[in-house]
């Protein structure tokens, strides 16, 4: 977001759209800002993992399955490769991919969405068949079926196919939103003045919804993030590239959980789970941006306990509880 | 009236493109399906050729006539040959595994709704409560991936500790039939895939209610029915849940094609006989007619799946049964 | 003149407590509604009267707590000496409500339960209170439907399948139904149209005379208030400016806030004039300033003005029960102009 914003405004503007930012930041809920530093992290691991790798991640040796040692800080598999550089070198393959995915699906769910809540009437009916019927097609037997017949199965293919299925979603709350601004007195005002329809739709409802689009992203890495572990962990994607799926993949065929090898299965997984957990924190966070309802019940002051509140609660009454 | 028209439609729509796509699919693929059959079964017969050829689609005759064979077949139940167990007809093995797939992961994903949903209605009730605070933890059940709980799972209660079988749907050696052993062994075989798939899928379904709830629980009406001196159970249930939960009822009937997604996933990793076990084996044997009619069953089912959650919603929701809108 | 009085408020203070600090929406305030009384309760919005009305039943929720005060209920099911709505344990609370203290709610379209037919939900009120035959709770909820002049069939409608009016008229229809002795009104016929205002008005009225319970009237719209209520209590930033009966201010309002409102409705009649506002905001409840917190938009504020203590004494008008919290200025009618600041009116 910092960098489309410095583009979009002028120099002189920019200063204050980064303050502006850092204002931002510090409205986040703590939920948001510690999703925000997991995958942070995780994105710095992705660029520079592979260089701080301290063994090639295909290299045999000859400590086969072993324990985590200073050696082999994470142990390593059945051929002797070290799991720690699998880790570090495997994270950028399934990042990207699943950033990429969710990005592409996401500029589909705004073009889809917009274009079905703007334009109304037959348009909206088509659009919105065809994103409920890729709604309801089952996501994962369509894609193992159609990287079974791919004979190529390698990362572009994936990243088209996943985002191919992982448009509808998005599509379909960003349409609820453009329709619901559409009849605002902002864009009416827009309309009257004579601008362009993609311009009205880019300048105009675009911002307003930026939230939402931001809550769409999320989702869809979230969904090709779990379905591209999930296809490589089935085997069905380029098993000689590393990715944490892979390397799953790979863990489950050996067995390694049953050979007591717990280092080589868990690691991945569970990098897989804090992309996952640092993306779900993000959507909290966002959720309550959206509805501050929703956010955790504030730690009452001075002197009182956290006590559950029901909704059906009389209202309290404490004499001499001013401040 | 309307509006049951315009679901109909959506659903023959949908179920339209799935047959079509089916249809297309192998057609479209770069590299010549049949030619790839018959280098991996060579002993199939010439009928057999011929009938794969037609059905994957290098056969003589334009496209049309070739999509009017396929759909005629496809109304008289003939699915094709199955390759990788030949002779067996596509339709038999599917009858043998959907049922396996259908009642355990069917009863599974209700429960877990049914469950998610009351712990989200006690979660949003009672704010600061303890379900509430479980909230974060149960995100991180959210975000793993669902093979990886599993994985872990099967290797503490079912490999460490014994408790629970850790692959296939029944015990080795015991015949499918309504016998007391088979019917007792099967249940022992499906509680961990079960549990697996509740633990996993609790937490989407409890945050989504809680969130839900929360925002109605501040809704006018639910102000006026405490203002009525109505009962609590009253206000939270028929007030409060009962209009909350028809956003999840809805996401619910999205989710299904997720959940089949799950189901494939959990077979494999069980190694459990449903129709994601067949799917899989299929993909790794290139079994192309057993793929495609596996595809078009589980697209029909999760359709069939989503007409009935509709339904569900159009009694739940007068609303919904006056306005034409889809959503 | 002297009734028993239905319901006692006194000293009432209710504040938000929030994590910016404590909004004071309501400060010390004290009322008093007489059996079949219809008490109007005036200001604009943030004023507190709604915070005031919903506070009165506990119906507040967090972070609304109350801080002072005391509401004591004097009602056919109080306890003797009267049931002090403060102290009431939940189940008590529950009791009270609707039974006794019923409220007509602002926005019929979001106070009805959406996925409940007409009957429903006007026949659970009666359920939780009353345990009567099925037959005779319909032949209770035809007789209040009856009432409000709303067709019988109606009864199995949906809330979304019904007019504006006669939303609004379902929701009297169910604070009306377990004949309560005080019905709490906010803004009823403020999101209608004028025309139907006028009829909802008039049925109420009419109720009120038939079944005899008493109103507590929430608006913005003084006019209104001049019509129906028999006493007005004027409220700005959570504090009581002015309470007198209608006939009284209308004569002479005794407050420049009071004052100012009513030069800003027209009224039908009379020469025509200069339509005046109000100028400027509320003020912020968070931070409590010294003294009247009118003094930034009263024409008339000065210095001593910081000094005042806000409570309520004669306004000097020779009515009975007409009090003002404005010790500076005098009471003038609606279309004269005001004794000048300084001139001190013997309190």
């Amino acid at each position: 977001m910092t960098a489309a914003a410095t583009t979009i405004t002028a120099s002189g503007r920019s200063a204050g759209r980064l303050a502006n930012l850092a204002g931002g930041w510090r409205a986040l809920p703590p939920r948001a800002k510690a999703g925000c530093v997991i995958l942070g992290i995780f994105v710095l691991v992705a660029l520079f993992g592979p260089y701080l790798a301290p063994d090639n991640p295909s290299a045999t040796s000859s400590a086969l399955l072993a324990a985590p040692s200073p050696r082999h800080l994470l142990g390593t598999t059945s051929t002797g490769q070290d799991v720690l550089s699998q880790i570090l070198a495997g994270t950028r393959s399934t990042v990207v991919i699943a950033l990429a995915a969710g990005a592409l699906a996401t500029v589909l769910a705004v073009v889809v969405g917009m274009a079905a809540g703007f334009l109304g009437g037959i348009w909206d009916e088509l659009l919105s068949l065809l994103s409920n019927v890729f709604l309801v097609l089952p996501a994962l037997p369509l894609l193992v079926v159609l990287l079974a017949y791919q004979s190529a199965r390698g990362d572009i293919g994936t990243i088209l196919v996943l985002s191919a299925l992982g448009w509808p979603w998005g599509a379909r709350i960003i349409r609820a939103q453009t329709l619901s601004l559409r009849h605002r007195d902002f864009v009416a005002a827009a309309r009257e003045t004579g601008e362009r329809t993609w311009r009205i739709l880019l300048t105009e409802l675009l911002p307003t919804e930026l939230n939402l689009v931001a809550a769409a992203f999320v989702g869809a890495v979230l969904y090709a993030l779990g379905a591209s572990v999930a296809l490589a962990f089935l085997g069905l994607t380029d098993t000689s590239q590393w990715s944490l799926g892979t390397m799953l993949y790979w863990a489950q065929t050996q067995n390694a959980l049953q050979l007591g090898a717990w280092w080589w299965f868990i690691p991945p997984g569970l990098a897989v789970a804090l992309i996952g957990v640092g993306l779900v924190l993000v959507n909290f966070g966002l959720d309550e941006l959206g509805n501050p309802r929703l956010r955790a019940v504030p730690v009452p002051r001075r002197g009182w306990r956290r006590q559950p509140s029901r909704p059906s609660d009389p209202t309290p009454v404490r004499r001499g509880g001013r401040s | 009236m309307r509006l049951f028209l315009r679901r109909a439609v959506f659903y023959l729509v949908a179920a339209w493109a799935a047959v079509t796509l089916n249809f297309l699919i192998p057609r479209a693929m770069p590299g010549n399906a049949v030619d790839a059959m018959m280098a991996k079964f060579p002993h199939l017969s010439p009928q057999a050729y011929q009938a794969l050829t037609a059905e994957l689609g290098s056969g003589r005759g334009s496209l049309w006539s070739q999509y009017g064979t396929y759909l005629s077949d496809l109304l008289h139940g003939n699915l094709g040959t199955d390759l990788s167990q030949y002779p067996a007809s596509v339709a038999s093995l599917l009858a043998q595994t959907i049922p396996w797939t259908l009642i355990l992961v069917g009863s599974a994903t209700v429960l877990s709704f049914l469950l998610g949903t009351l712990l989200g209605i006690a979660a949003a009730w009672r704010r600061g409560g303890r379900l509430d605070q479980m909230l974060v933890g149960l995100t991180f059940l959210q975000a793993a991936p669902y093979f990886f709980l599993a994985l872990i799972i099967v290797d503490v209660l079912s490999l460490r500790l014994g408790i629970f079988p850790s692959q296939q749907g029944y015990g080795n050696g015991l015949v499918p039939g309504w016998n007391g052993a088979f019917i007792s062994s099967a249940i022992d075989h499906s509680i961990l895939p079960a549990l697996t798939i509740v633990i996993t899928s609790l937490g989407g379904w409890m945050l989504g209610m809680r969130n839900v709830m929360i925002t109605t629980a501040s809704e006018d009406y639910v102000l006026a029915a405490l203002a009525k001196g109505l009962p609590k159970r009253r206000v939270v249930l028929t007030y409060a849940a009962r209009n909350a939960i028809l956003p999840n009822v809805s996401a619910f009937g999205m989710s299904l094609g997720f959940v089949v997604s799950g189901a494939l996933v959990m077979e494999v990793v069980f190694n459990y006989p449903g129709v994601g076990s067949l799917l899989y084996n299929s993909v790794t044997a290139d079994d192309y007619p057993m793929l495609q009619a596996i595809f078009l069953i589980i697209s029909l089912a999760v359709l069939a799946a989503n007409l009935l959650a509709d339904v569900a919603y159009a009694v739940l929701d007068p609303r919904s049964r006056a306005k034409g809108a889809l959503g | 003149m002297s009734q028993r009085s239905l319901l006692e408020v006194s000293g009432l203070s209710i504040s938000y407590q929030t994590a910016s600090g404590d909004v004071h929406a309501v400060e010390d305030v004290g009322l008093r509604l007489a059996p079949g009384e219809i008490v109007g309760l005036a200001g604009e919005s943030g004023s507190g009267k709604s915070t005031l009305a919903y506070g009165i039943c506990r119906l507040l929720r967090a972070p609304a707590v109350i801080t002072a005060g005391s509401v004591t209920y004097h009602g056919r099911r109080a306890r003797d000496g009267g049931t002090e709505i403060l102290d009431c344990g939940e189940a008590e609370l529950r009791a009270l409500r609707w039974s006794e203290i019923a409220i007509v709610f602002q926005s019929a379209m979001s106070a009805l339960n959406p996925v409940l037919r007409v009957q429903e939900q006007i026949g659970d009120a009666m359920t939780a209170h009353l345990s009567l035959g099925r037959r005779e709770r319909r032949a209770r909820v035809e007789r209040v439907i009856d009432m409000v002049g709303i067709p019988r069939q109606r009864l199995r409608s949906y809330p979304h399948e019904l007019s504006g009016g006669m939303r609004q008229r379902v929701m009297i229809a169910m604070a009306l139904v377990l004949e309560p002795e005080i019905v709490i009104m906010d803004e009823p016929t403020t999101a209608l149209d004028v025309v139907v205002q006028r009829d909802i008005l008039a049925q109420i009225s009419r109720l009120k005379d038939e079944l005899g319970f008493a109103v507590l009237f929430i608006t913005h719209d003084m006019s209104v208030l001049m019509e129906m209520s028999d006493r007005i209590a004027v409220m700005y930033a959570g504090r009581l400016m002015e309470v007198g009966s209608s006939g009284a201010i209308r004569q002479a309002a005794a407050h420049p806030y009071t004052q100012g409102l009513l030069r800003s409705f027209p009224s039908l009649r009379g020469p025509r004039r200069e339509l005046a506002w109000i100028p400027g905001s509320p003020p912020d409840l968070r931070a409590r300033e010294p003294g009247c917190p009118f003094i930034p938009r009263c024409p008339h504020s000065a210095d001593a003005c910081r000094e005042v203590p806000m409570s309520l004494a004669a306004a000097g008008t020779g009515q009975p029960g007409h009090l003002t919290a404005c010790p500076v200025v005098a009471p003038s009618p609606p279309h004269g102009e005001p004794a000048a600041a300084g001139s001190e009116v013997a309190s």
